[in-house]
């Protein structure tokens, strides 16, 4: 096992840092922590976070990325596949290495379409033939819905089980920290009687988990979402898209921030030439139309890529390449909204008496701005970046269905949209790789709209919705 | 209020300037003619006389800014920068990359693109209008509660979704309307009605709940108290008085994007065989027609510019507090 750092995965590690430094200094500091705090009473804030860690979970298991060692015999000389792979696809390994000829529905046994099979002597005929990995063990097929129900029902009960126990550390958790009884932790768990609401987060967790340790068990006999064109399970697909879509949501505002901040806040404090050359540029940016100069950056990446083929080593890296570029040219297209409200805000804010005082103290601007205005308009990039997410998740897929998007060969919801796309003219229709990558990303958004609804809540009610 | 506007309307021209500089050093500059012509040309291996007859075929064989070789105006009249980026600012599109006059197929694929967005954008608004304001009505009880998390629900569903989905069920399931497709005249109407309903309805979730927003920042004002204060009914106020004061934000809001909404929809357009100017752009991104895509960005921040003066304009038309100096 080697590992490779991909330059997404750089970025996302640097990301998780971040927010982690930044969560343990939250923590410490009364004025921060008391919004949080006003986010954990908030069920539907709270089941959201729940289910965006279970997709965070998989986004950061995708991002460690390694060439597997070959099995060569030979001890001393290890030898390394070129493919790189990542830790989820170890985990996934059951999935990922059970291909089928081409396509087949939701836990079928046989292959969509009919294939020619030369039986006997000579004797051709169209059938459909059964499948190699789906079902395979069946020896009936009539038992095949007992089978599933078997499977499921073990799997829920192994699911349900391990949440009672992790629940009960939970409580049990509560209860020393709060020094309360058992019976008393546990009927403020149940009544909703606490402060974070632990009854939506644990109900939550009971679904995630059944229904992830379901598909898990179901998935090593069936392709419990079908197989797309080439037989790839769908399933597997939509599980890889998720670090695509996180990568995007994230990484876009990671690279926009540091240019919204600096000039939104020079543009705001300065006033002046300073502030018209930055509104100049802003402007200027903002009045391209977004899907144009994604467009136009992307064809110049694609003519880069075609006339320097050769310095990139692997498909990987160069797929990898092209999100990282998307991820730059969509934080250059949308710097523009949060530079200009920090602009506003700095703008309200020099006048300020406390700043008055500070200019009066001779403070450098270089302080004053560290120290007085940063702090003071930290809640609203917060908020921009939290509310952008989703935006960019959905903005992913439709990029990719114009073909300016991802990389074609990386797993992304908008690519199995594009693909499955051609295929709603056949009948009977496939449906299952489209509605797959839908509802992933529907859930993904969904949680993440809802989640920042109730951070905006919390940090700024006077901001409005929607905008 | 005219000294104003031609103020505006100068103000407008470093941006485009800008515009039209960062477009011509990302097609020029970063991505030279020699790349674009071996690109295009699909061969890694192109013989250099290849890529010279392609870039001369197409007017890339000039240089970019300075041509000594010419003589008087022609160091500056004959060079790309001239030729290609200062020409959009008379309209002058020249050709595309596969011959076709620009200027002309945009003119012409304009009004199937106005066909779709107008309708889509007026009944979106009234219907918007409307569901935001019953939510208004109903604020801070359950009804209004449950009508936002719906509106979450609706605006977390891809625009795809909506699109694929209407289609299925419509076109496919159904059979009341062709899936696509378009015609000229009359008959446009049949093709024109899916993706109309279906652009309303992907708007609602976002649209409702941005303007059940404006209605309620307006109820907290003085003048809705004073009205209530003086016994009107609830409705009254919220129909008459309310509606009144939010048309102000509501309408100036609408009058930015009105003049993009002849470069119509990307997607709409492209997933139901709409020859307008969404599409004519897709095909432009697709076939890596640099032309086209030159052509539909200075157009783009034209009307983007364009929708920020009428902005401006609307605010001292709707709400006479507001005056310009």
């Amino acid at each position: 096992m080697r590992l490779v750092l991909l330059w997404t995965d750089i970025f996302v590690f640097v990301l998780l840092a971040v927010a982690i430094a930044f969560s343990v200094y939250a923590s410490r500091k009364e004025h921060l922590r008391a919004p949080w705090g006003e986010i954990g009473k908030s069920s539907v804030a709270m089941s959201a976070l729940v289910v965006l860690a279970f997709y965070l979970t998989v986004g950061i298991l995708d991002s460690i990325h390694y060439h597997p060692k070959l099995d060569s015999g030979d001890q001393n000389s290890a030898r390394y596949s070129t493919e790189i792979v990542s830790v989820f696809d170890w985990m996934l390994d059951s999935l990922r290495n059970k291909g089928e000829k081409t396509y087949s529905a939701p836990f079928a046994t046989h292959l969509y379409s009919k294939e020619l099979v030369v039986s006997g002597e000579a004797r051709q005929q169209y059938v459909f033939s059964r499948l190699e990995h789906g079902g395979a063990h069946l020896q009936e097929q009539a038992d095949k819905k007992l089978d599933i129900l078997k499977t499921s029902t073990w799997a829920a009960a192994k699911a349900f089980a391990s949440w009672i126990l992790f629940t009960l550390v939970i409580v049990k958790f509560r209860c020393y920290r709060m020094r309360a009884s058992w019976r008393e932790g546990l009927r403020q768990v149940v009544c909703a009687g606490t402060r974070v609401r632990w009854r939506a987060v644990l109900l939550t967790l009971l679904v995630v988990m059944v229904i992830a340790w379901v598909s898990f068990d179901l998935s090593q006999k069936y392709h419990v979402l079908g197989t797309d064109k080439v037989g790839v399970s769908v399933l597997y697909q939509a599980l890889k898209s998720i670090r695509t879509g996180l990568v995007i949501g994230t990484l876009t505002t990671l690279v926009m921030l540091p240019f919204a901040v600096l000039l939104g806040i020079m543009a705001g404090y300065f006033g002046g030439w300073i502030d018209d050359i930055i509104q100049y540029l802003y402007t200027t940016l903002s009045s391209i139309p977004a899907v144009l100069l994604i467009a136009a950056a992307i064809l110049i990446l694609q003519v880069y890529l075609d006339n320097h083929a050769a310095e990139l080593s692997s498909a990987a890296e160069r797929a990898d390449l092209r999100l990282l570029f998307l991820c730059l040219i969509l934080g250059v297209t949308s710097w523009t909204s949060l530079c200009r409200y920090l602009r506003g805000e700095s703008l309200k804010l020099r006048e300020v008496d406390y700043i008055q005082a500070a200019m009066a103290l001779g403070t450098t601007h270089f302080l004053i701005i560290l120290r007085h205005i940063l702090p003071n308009v930290m809640h609203i990039v917060l908020i921009t970046v939290i509310l952008d997410f989703s935006g960019l998740v959905l903005a992913e897929a439709v990029l990719s269905y114009v073909q300016i998007g991802v990389d074609p060969t990386t797993h992304s919801w908008g690519n199995m949209i594009n693909s499955a796309r051609l295929e709603m003219a056949r009948e009977p229709i496939v449906w299952w790789s489209l509605s797959a990558a839908l509802v992933f990303m529907f859930t993904l958004v969904l949680a993440a709209n809802l989640f920042s609804d109730a951070v905006r809540d919390a940090f700024d009610p006077r901001l409005r919705s929607g905008s | 209020m005219t000294a104003y506007i031609v103020r505006r309307f100068f103000y407008a021209i470093p941006i485009l300037i800008g515009v039209n500089l960062l477009t011509f050093i990302l097609f020029f500059v970063i991505s030279s003619p020699d790349d674009v012509a071996r690109s295009q040309l699909g061969d890694r291996r192109v013989s250099t006389e290849a890529i010279e007859s392609w870039k001369a075929d197409h007017g890339y064989d000039k240089p970019l800014l300075y041509n000594p070789s010419a003589g008087g105006w022609g160091k500056f009249g004959d060079t790309i920068f001239f030729q290609k980026s200062l020409r959009l600012f008379v309209f002058d599109f020249g050709q595309s990359d596969s011959g076709r006059d620009i200027g002309y197929d945009i003119r012409q694929r304009m009004w199937p693109s106005l066909a779709i967005a107008v309708p889509t954008l007026l009944l979106g608004v009234l219907l918007n209008i409307t569901f935001a304001l019953v939510i208004a009505f109903f604020r801070a009880t359950y009804i209004d509660f449950w009508s936002v998390v719906l509106c979450v629900v609706l605006l977390s569903i891809s625009s795809l979704f909506y699109i694929i989905g209407g289609q299925f069920l419509l076109s496919k399931l159904l059979h009341l309307v062709p899936i696509s497709g378009y015609d000229t005249g009359i008959n446009a109407i049949k093709f024109l009605l899916l993706p109309v309903i279906i652009g309303v309805i992907a708007g609602v979730g976002s649209g409702t709940r941005w303007y059940r927003t404006i209605f309620l920042e307006e109820t907290e004002k003085d003048y809705v108290r004073t009205a209530r204060a003086k016994g009107l009914q609830e409705s009254r106020v919220l129909f008459v008085h309310v509606l009144r004061n939010a048309l102000i934000p509501i309408l100036t809001g609408l009058v930015v994007i009105l003049p993009q909404l002849f470069l119509g929809s990307l997607i709409t357009e492209s997933f139901f065989a709409i020859p307008g100017l969404g599409s004519y752009t897709i095909e432009g991104i697709q076939s890596q027609d640099f032309a086209i895509v030159r052509a539909m960005v200075f157009l783009g921040s034209l009307m983007y510019i364009g929708g920020l003066l009428l902005t401006d304009i609307s605010y001292t038309l709707v709400d006479p507090r507001v005056s310009l100096k």
